[in-house]
């Protein structure tokens, strides 16, 4: 069993440089995914077609891209392809002992039982509304914010709201976003060689975690110290508390919880609203159907479970140019056949949206922002099923999708009919951060908000809705 | 029009059968969906297309039939 007829991507980045920190010298292209991944992964379809390879210190990584070599990815089973053993560098961010992903059997289980059902999103998009309306409570006429720190923070309420629950979320402020940032900035993928190595980046880490630990410990303190919680106000951590977890088994878990839904669904938000002033046609075209849906006092809690084509077109085509994961990875567990490729077990193999989402065969004009592809009969999402991947696909398929969908659509509903914007910063200067695997929006990322004057009766309207 | 579940990647969440109950039904054992009406009425067009366009799995397709 060998990989020598998958052909390997050139080396961009000499793996000995002097540039490139000692303990991932020789690690073949691991200096280079460190600092430019996006690179990497486009040069390997661009080199090798949809089936290439690259090396992360030990260990082969064959990436796929294209309709075909993507479904087999997404459709192997578990037992060959696993997701856990792949993402080292998530196990010091949870602790040991969380484990990393539900199998898929699990996962439909928890659907069943819990807070994705399609039945509790009335209640989530209710939660939602009121979070982001108590985030802009406190915006004056006009003023500023930072990208990453507004949505970072409301994407904190928001998923603990709605995945532990209120009580405890209402037990959080801003520090934990602050907080909660610095733990998923620990991702380097230096991890792939050792995820406990003694560099800054882990150091920062470990100390937001142990942070975090302390305030949950503090929260749990205070309700034992309360007595037993009336059951009509328990929250999933009344439930962790009376099955016995200790603050360090709770608080991981919670951070696995909101992992998912946290930075995916705040750098989407983002970058919504930076390809929006970089689109004033496509703005223009979404704020005029959300004042026309709104125009009759609907409640947003209502309008964003149902569909908004406009605005959910601009909201698809911001996750196919940015989608939040860059890269899915599963580790070989037993020989895996790849159209006409063996690949033995301890493989890895990736996915990567970030190139399938830019195929010119599927997506013409693939650089370009253009809505227009959802719209009938291009449906470019839902006639490349196996290429449109911003969340992944087949069984593995973001499990919270819907409800993403639906937070974005509640968010963008909430703050542009209340509120214009305008870039803070040339528009050609918001970018991300690809230094870690957990890629956020680089700072500053400010934009300029005014409160709509042609909205105030509506604006009325939406304030008396709450009382 | 032909209406076809992918069974192997559905995830359960039921979003169809709102859309579309004449259509697609529920299989509990399994937790997957199941195609009550292979070929529904064109009159059902709207409500099968906007289950297909929102199933949160991307499991629903609609095939043309001459």
């Amino acid at each position: 069993m060998t990989l020598a007829d998958i052909p390997e991507v050139s080396m961009a980045l000499d793996d000995q440089g002097a540039d490139v920190p000692a303990i991932i010298k020789g690690t073949g292209h691991l200096p280079e995914m460190r600092v430019d991944p996006i690179a990497l992964f486009h040069r390997v379809r661009e080199e090798c077609g949809d089936v290439g390879r690259f090396r992360l210190a030990d260990k082969d990584v064959v990436l796929v891209s294209g309709a075909d070599a993507n479904e087999a990815f997404f459709r192997a089973p578990e037992q060959v392809l696993d997701q856990a053993a792949a993402y080292p560098f998530m196990t010091p961010i949870f602790g040991k002992g969380v484990v990393f992903d539900a199998s898929p059997e699990e996962r439909q289980q928890m659907l069943k039982n819990q807070a994705l059902r399609g039945e509790m999103m009335r209640g989530h998009a209710q939660t939602i509304e009121a979070e982001i309306r108590r985030m802009v409570a406190g915006w004056g006429d006009e003023g500023e914010i930072d990208l990453l720190d507004f949505f970072a923070e409301l994407t904190i309420y928001t998923t603990s709201s709605c995945l532990i629950g209120r009580p405890f979320r209402e037990q959080l402020d801003g520090s934990f976003a602050e907080i909660y940032h610095r733990l998923e900035h620990g991702t380097d993928a230096i991890a792939y060689v050792d995820a406990y190595a003694d560099i800054e980046s882990f150091r920062v880490r470990d100390q937001a975690r142990e942070e975090l630990v302390a305030k949950v410990q503090a929260i749990i303190s205070a309700r034992v110290a309360n007595g037993e919680t009336p059951k009509e106000d328990r929250d999933l951590l009344d439930v962790l508390i009376a099955v016995g977890y200790d603050a360090d088994m709770v608080t991981g878990i919670f951070i696995s919880m909101m992992f998912a839904g946290h930075h995916t669904s705040s750098g989407t938000a983002s970058w919504a609203m930076i390809e929006l002033l970089r689109h004033p046609d496509v703005m223009g075209d979404v704020v005029a159907e959300l004042d026309a849906l709104y125009a009759d006092g609907s409640e947003v809690s209502f309008q964003a479970l149902r569909s908004i084509p406009v605005l959910e077109a601009a909201l698809k085509e911001t996750l196919r140019l940015h989608p939040p994961l860059i890269i899915l990875m599963r580790l070989v567990q037993e020989d895996f056949e790849l159209l006409g490729h063996t690949l033995p077990k301890g493989t890895v193999i990736a996915a990567s949206p970030r190139v399938s989402n830019r195929i010119e065969a599927d997506f013409p004009k693939a650089e370009e922002f253009d809505p227009g592809r959802y719209v009938d009969p291009r449906q470019e999402d839902l006639q490349n099923r196996w290429t449109w991947i911003p969340f992944g696909a087949g069984k593995h398929r973001c499990v919270g999708n819907a409800f993403a969908m639906m937070q974005m659509k509640a968010i963008f509903s909430v703050i542009l009919r209340d509120f214009e914007f305008e870039a803070a910063q040339p528009l050609d200067s918001y970018a991300d951060d690809f230094t870690k695997m957990v890629i956020q929006l680089q700072q500053p990322c400010r934009v300029r908000y005014r409160r709509r004057v042609s909205r105030l009766a509506g604006a009325r309207t939406s304030t008396t809705e709450e009382s | 029009m032909r209406v076809v579940a992918d069974t192997s990647i559905c995830q359960g969440h039921q979003l169809c059968q709102a859309e579309a109950p004449d259509v697609f039904g529920f299989d509990t054992d399994a937790d997957v969906v199941v195609v009550r009406e292979e070929h529904p009425d064109e009159s059902l067009r709207p409500a099968v297309t906007t289950a297909v366009k929102y199933c949160p799995a991307f499991a629903l397709s609609i095939e043309e039939e001459d």
